[in-house]
């Protein structure tokens, strides 16, 4: 077994396109929510989400490119070519051959589907657009990162809710360590802003009318986000020898299933997960310094997963930092892992803490320090990163400073 | 509360739930029926359907028992036939 180096970050997202901007408003504590711009809201009873600001594709893509992509793979795209060019990687043709793939989405591409079912359904034409098909599939993402670099080893992507991005980055990490790959792109991208998909997060009555508040007693549900981040990974003797930035190490994922509930979360679950991950890495919970918890600030998610941190953690958990980034970045549902796991990094990185913003009022019900409103310096060895999705199905990954 | 409301919540209930409607009183509490977070939410759905009610979260967030729920139908029964009196008169 190989250990394996984050060489390279991309991220695009409510806080900022680069992976610099995102860093800085982690570390400013400023979140990225608002009034949602690009879909209508008008008949929708919350107003708030975290879109990337005034997003056009004409920086990043031709107008005859960006027709064939949704703009979640757009995102996608966009944040794999910030990690690839962060990572100064020297493509060679066996290079090209033999790396792999693996992105995160929950709906694919929601806003190109919403609009051929709009021609059908309501305008009642006879046609819906023929790139509807490859535009939605939630493969798109990884499809057009394979055709962007000329990548043609083995890639795939994995949707598995709000966790499938951590699920993505850990299948890319074993297969890294194993030897199966010389390098991975890895991560997710979302793009959940349409009607339809509003009107159903709606009638969940799990988002918040106001901004996300995790782990705050006057919570009032999610937020909805968008974005994508990709990371670069590599083992970690190969990235050394050419001499690579390493941004941290990636040292363990773990997972597990609820098997419980469709939509209500179960601490054993979410325990079991974050045992699993600390197993793979090898190490002991004393070890960790910094949860980036799912976090969604709905009631039922953060009284949970406090309670999930406890039983892993002990008496250690009162030591521990947890906080969620969820509430600068909204939930970006299969990218938020990858967001997560970005901040995680660029926390180990820089040596911070990122805060949980928007928070008023301690819980009892969440009783553990988690950082509210303002980040702190801290120089810590290991950081995990939480997700776990609607269906129960639980991805955590560990990671270590470089 | 008309009987005829009642019937119509306990009909509600038991359709989206699949149970008996003779199991649902209106004394009956959500636990005592296996009604969870989810159930629930699906109930309001077809509430608001049925009724063609808006109910607001807030107000959802309150509801733990079947009298409950019909008194809320039933304030906002009342509230939209309100507001359609004074769009009317």
């Amino acid at each position: 077994m190989q250990r394996v180096a984050v060489t390279g970050i991309g991220v695009i997202c409510a806080l900022g396109r680069t992976t610099g901007e995102f860093g800085r408003a982690l570390r400013e504590g400023r979140s990225g929510i608002g009034p949602i711009q690009s879909a209508d809201c008008s008949n929708v009873r919350f107003r708030n989400g975290a879109e990337v600001p005034a997003y056009d594709h004409r920086p990043y893509f031709d107008d005859k490119h960006a027709d064939f992509i949704d703009r979640f793979a757009q995102f996608a795209v966009i944040a794999a070519r910030e990690a690839t060019l962060d990572a100064g990687i020297e493509w060679t043709p066996e290079l090209r051959e033999n790396a792999g793939i693996v992105t995160g989405s929950c709906v694919g591409g929601q806003s190109t589907e919403d609009a051929g079912f709009h021609n059908v359904y309501k305008l009642g034409l006879n046609r819906v657009h023929p790139l509807t098909i490859p535009k939605t599939m939630a493969n798109a993402g990884a499809s057009h990162i394979s055709m962007e670099f000329g990548i043609t080893g083995p890639s795939y992507t994995i949707s598995t809710a709000c966790s499938s991005a951590s699920h993505a980055i850990g299948q890319a990490f074993w297969m890294v360590r194993n030897g199966m790959a010389p390098l991975a792109i890895a991560g997710g991208s979302e793009a959940p802003f349409s009607f339809g998909i509003l009107k159903a997060w709606e009638a969940l009555r799990v988002v918040s009318p106001d901004t996300c508040r995790p782990f705050s007693k006057d919570r009032s549900g999610m937020v909805l986000g968008e974005g994508a981040a990709m990371l670069v990974l590599e083992p970690l003797e190969a990235a050394q020898a050419r001499g690579a930035r390493i941004h941290a190490e990636i040292v363990g994922f773990g997972m597990s299933s609820d098997a419980s509930h469709i939509t209500q979360p179960s601490a054993d679950g979410a325990a079991r997960a974050m045992r699993a991950t600390l197993c793979d890495a090898r190490i002991t919970p004393e070890a960790v310094a910094y949860i980036n918890a799912h976090g969604t600030g709905t009631q039922a998610n953060d009284s949970s997963e406090t309670a999930a941190i406890r039983a892993v953690f002990g008496p250690y958990a009162e030591r521990l930092a947890v906080s969620s980034t969820k509430s600068m970045h909204g939930h970006a549902l299969g990218a938020a892992g990858a967001l997560e796991a970005a901040a995680a990094i660029l926390a180990l990185r820089d040596g911070f803490l990122p805060p949980t913003a928007n928070f008023n009022e301690p819980d009892p019900q969440c009783d553990l320090d988690v950082v509210p409103n303002v980040s702190r310096n801290a120089d810590f060895e290991y950081a995990l990163s939480n997700s776990f999705a609607f269906g129960g199905l639980n991805a955590v990954l560990a990671f270590r400073k470089a | 509360m008309s009987e005829e409301l009642i019937q119509r919540v306990r009909n509600i209930i038991a359709n989206t739930q699949r149970i008996p409607v003779e199991k649902i009183t209106i004394d009956s509490s959500f636990a005592e029926l296996g009604i969870d977070s989810m159930d629930g939410v699906n109930i309001l759905f077809a509430l608001e359907n049925e009724f063609n009610i808006t109910i607001p979260d807030e107000a959802a967030k309150q509801i733990r028992n079947v009298r409950q729920m019909m008194e809320g139908v039933e304030r906002l029964i009342a509230g939209g036939a309100a507001d359609t009196a004074a769009v009317t008169s």
